[in-house]
């Protein structure tokens, strides 16, 4: 009979797990303690071992599958005679009563035994056991630390009341004495722990999800960033015109340069692109990311193919999907604000000069744009007046490179400076 | 001609050096301890086990005082001195004896001399000032331990001002006992000759005795000395000992009050601290910064000089064996490079006085946990609720522990009372193992014995207590 392998739990709270990849192959001979396939938690990558000698059947969850469930079944293994026929059936069968068996977690060693620990995980979450004295704890109970997140200093890789401490110091100072009393109920952020006064904020998941992505990209993401100067007295001009010549629309300068980066995603079209595992994924759609801030939070529209729509279609596109994002709740379904291939933040209207945005993986630029303001230029040797806006890209290195990038910001630039040539 | 070059040489043979050079050996170390005087060091010959020898019979002695309590009776109690001290004697040569075994049996290289460093990994021996050995060694321990602090005016005289050396052989009894200085060397020697029948005063310039102790602790071991017939002035100090013929001397005495008093005494134990053996073993060769009379060492007893380590007491305070055969042994696995060997906590160590009542201790005390800032839980529990302690008739003292309110955490535990100093090692466990409340609560302690006392004061930290 086939061999289900399941998802295995890691750690004590795991509750899904994404495949980061199959090291065995469909149809690959398996003996016991052969390493399986890599399994990714929020804490660490492990290798998973076989302990069932046969022949990989069937991967159930390929590479790059997420939150799968603990117990779900990722893959079967063929039994030594048995060929693909056993599997007819019997695949749909096990997934579904995966769930049921969920509740009372079967030692993982039955199926899969977990090998070790690719990250710098603690050693510890080897059959889900941590070795913690009796203080530490508690300790780490009442500050509503994971015990999973630190490692032991002490007899044994141990964890005992000083690694707790330092894991609460943080990079705080460790001499500092803790004022204020810790609220039982909220986890301390470790950096928190030896600061003054203060109050833990419950957060909304939009909040986590936010602080993990960006978390994420900005240690993950190699960033590099460009900054280039629009003037964009021209720009204006058209857009006044445009304006004052309908009550229909109201183009915003933002507008301008949403169509500007995408038909300047189409110039450069190398920009348009992700880095994936295995190489680039170029976009054939240019679908564009508009940061838009709510309660708590921000949310990311997509103008998609937005370099097929023009001025006054982007224009009600946005004005519509900003409405529904500020909406309480918010109405925005998931395909309108993930996905997107080229995202813009627009810090312009708050009086912000220029910055820096992170980007928003797996996208590999984000373009920062500033207020646009009257500036002193140089034109033709002598000393002129223009409105200058400053725009910033942030870029995946991986993806783009830095001429790249300036080749891009060359082509925004002539489109923004001179607006006709975004009718063509 | 033995092997003048080895991995290890560790100056000093007392208890942090010859564990160290165990230690050293058992990890294939080449390994030489250089020795001027007698293996196992001052501890073992002139501290630690003599001085249990002698209060053993002290202790006797006080039992004997008691027959008729326990319906015996016997004849008069009569001691031969003599015969105290020479009992004593050879429990310390037996035990010297036995380390040298140690030594030859871990093939351990014992050089008879006086050591010193000759700059980086190079000493000479010398006996009588002539040097009769050369020795190079990758790694140095210096283990030369500490002797009795003297000051000005109250010098040893080894006639009627004794050190805790002459204090450990006497010819004769004293009659008028002075000691200066409530330690744990002074309390020792106060109640063996107090129960021996000398008159004893002690003087402490600290407002208490044994003040490294809980204060609680200290204030009921006031009391039961004074109870027992010592005279106790604290918040003074000894100004002069004035001989005053063969066998007496005047002291005068400065009062808490700023007054002074003088009292004739025949005898004077001077116990007022120790200061570490740092001089003409070569330090200055090698750069082994020096303060305050004690080796500056880092947590793996590291000197400030490479590959020259110190261990015990003549790193400093606290003064204790068992301090310094833990150091040994961590030091050496640390020049071994033994993986996970944990630095000495100070919290961890237990100090242990063996008068009568025995005091033992581990941790902060109540108001030093306070003065951290802790928030405190604490739990007292009397003898006179344990069922063995009244059996033996040992229902004076007191348990009393001190808990972290929040964690749980054991902050520290404070005995007096019989037979504590073999109980303190339960507490140190705890601590060491970092448990809280609730493992000493689950824990079953066997009845009857005067541990279940320790189970009783965690309970009555957490207002569980169920014997009183």
């Amino acid at each position: 009979m086939p061999i289900n392998v399941l998802m295995p739990a890691l750690s004590p709270t795991m509750t899904d797990g994404n495949i980061a990849s199959w090291i065995k192959k469909e149809g690959d001979e398996i003996s016991a303690g052969d390493l399986l396939c890599e399994i990714e938690t929020d804490k660490a990558t492990m290798e998973i071992e076989a302990v069932d000698d046969g022949v990989l059947g069937k991967i159930v969850t390929p590479d790059g599958t997420e939150n799968v469930p603990v117990n779900a079944v990722i893959g079967v293994i063929l039994e030594s005679g048995e060929d693909n026929s056993a599997l007819d059936g019997w695949e749909t069968s096990a997934v579904e009563a995966a769930p049921q068996a969920a509740e009372e977690a079967p030692p993982i060693e039955k199926v899969a035994k977990v090998k070790a620990p690719l990250a710098t995980a603690p050693s510890q979450l080897l059959q889900g056991r941590i070795f913690a004295s009796p203080l530490a704890r508690r300790m780490a109970k009442q500050s509503g630390l994971d015990l999973e997140t630190v490692s032991g200093s002490g007899p044994n890789g141990r964890i005992v009341k000083a690694d707790i401490e330092a894991a609460l110091a943080g990079c705080a100072s460790a001499q500092l004495p803790s004022a204020a009393p810790v609220t039982e109920e909220l986890p301390v952020p470790a950096s928190m722990a030896a600061i003054g006064p203060y109050e833990d904020m419950p957060t909304s998941n939009m909040r986590k999800v936010i602080a993990q992505r960006l978390q994420e990209a900005k240690q993950t993401v190699p960033h590099f960033y460009l900054t280039i100067d629009c003037e964009i007295d021209e720009l204006l001009k058209v857009r006044q015109e445009l304006n004052s010549r309908s009550d229909a629309y109201m183009l915003s300068v933002n507008d301008f340069v949403v169509r500007a980066s995408a038909l300047a995603l189409r110039k450069v079209p190398e920009c348009n692109a992700s880095w994936i595992d295995n190489g680039l994924r170029r976009y054939n759609s240019v679908d564009i990311s508009v940061a838009v801030a709510i309660e708590d939070g921000l949310v990311t529209p997509i103008l998609r193919n937005a370099d097929q729509k023009g001025l006054s279609a982007l224009s009600d596109e946005m004005k519509e999907l900003v409405g529904r994002a500020r909406a309480k709740p918010m109405s925005l379904a998931p395909d309108e604000y993930q996905g997107g291939t080229f995202s813009i933040s627009n810090l312009g209207m708050y009086g912000v000069k220029e910055f820096v945005a992170i980007i928003n993986p797996p996208q590999s630029m984000i373009l920062a744009v500033g207020l646009g303001e009257q500036r002193p230029v140089v034109k033709d040797g002598a000393l002129a007046v223009a409105t200058i806006m400053s725009c910033t890209l942030s870029v995946d290195h991986r993806v783009v490179d830095g001429v790249v990038g300036a080749k891009f910001l060359d082509a925004l630039k002539g489109l923004i400076e001179d607006p006709l040539t975004m009718l063509l | 001609m033995a092997d003048q070059n080895f991995d290890t040489v560790i100056l000093g043979g007392g208890p942090g050096g010859y564990v160290a050079a165990i230690r050293a050996a058992q990890l294939g170390m080449r390994t030489a301890v250089v020795e001027r005087e007698n293996l196992g060091g001052i501890c073992l010959n002139w501290g630690c086990i003599p001085t249990k020898a002698l209060l053993r019979v002290s202790e006797i002695r006080h039992i004997l005082d008691r027959l008729d309590e326990f319906g015996l009776s016997a004849g008069e109690v009569t001691f031969d001195l003599e015969k105290i001290v020479k009992r004593s004697r050879q429990i310390a040569g037996q035990l010297s004896n036995g380390v040298e075994f140690l030594m030859r049996k871990h093939k351990v290289t014992v050089f008879n001399g006086e050591g010193r460093l000759l700059g980086s990994g190079k000493l000479e021996v010398a006996k009588n000032g002539k040097t009769f050995s050369e020795l190079t060694a990758k790694h140095i321990i210096i283990a030369t331990g500490a002797r009795a602090r003297e000051l000005p005016g109250l010098e040893v005289d080894g006639k009627l001002v004794w050190s805790y050396k002459e204090a450990m052989v006497p010819k004769t009894m004293p009659k008028r006992l002075l000691v200066v200085g409530s330690g744990a060397i002074g309390m020792e020697f106060a109640s063996f000759y107090s129960d021996l029948g000398a008159d004893v005063t002690v003087v402490e310039t600290l407002p208490r005795i044994l003040p490294v102790e809980d204060e609680e602790i200290s204030a009921l071991a006031e009391k039961q000395f004074k109870k027992q017939g010592m005279t106790i002035f604290t918040s003074a100090s000894v100004a002069m000992l004035k001989k005053k013929g063969k066998n007496v001397m005047t002291a005068e005495i400065k009062m808490a009050d700023g007054k002074s008093i003088k009292h004739d005494f025949d005898r004077a134990i001077l116990a007022i601290g120790i200061t570490g053996n740092v001089e003409n073993i070569g330090l200055e060769e090698c750069e082994v910064k020096v303060n305050l009379g004690h080796i500056e060492t880092g947590q793996w007893m590291e000197t400030s000089a490479r590959d020259i380590f110190a261990i015990g007491d003549v790193t400093g305070p606290p003064w204790l064996a068992h301090k310094a055969m833990h150091e040994g042994v961590l030091c050496v696995e640390k020049i071994a490079g033994v993986e996970g060997v944990q630095a000495l906590e100070a919290s961890h160590i237990p100090g242990c006085t063996y008068c009568r009542p025995q005091i033992a201790s581990v941790g902060l005390s109540e108001e030093a946990a306070m003065k951290k800032g802790h928030e405190v839980r604490v739990g007292r529990f009397p003898f006179m609720g344990n069922g063995k302690a009244i059996a033996l008739g040992e229902a004076e003292g007191m348990i009393k522990t001190v808990f972290h309110a929040k964690s749980g955490e054991l902050l520290g535990a404070h005995m007096i009372g019989a037979e504590v100093t073999e109980l303190i090692q339960g507490y140190t466990i705890a601590k060491t193992m970092e448990c809280t409340e609730a493992d000493l609560i689950h824990t079953i302690f066997p009845h009857p014995t005067l541990s279940e006392m320790m189970h009783e004061s965690v309970l009555d930290a957490f207002d569980r207590v169920l014997h009183i």
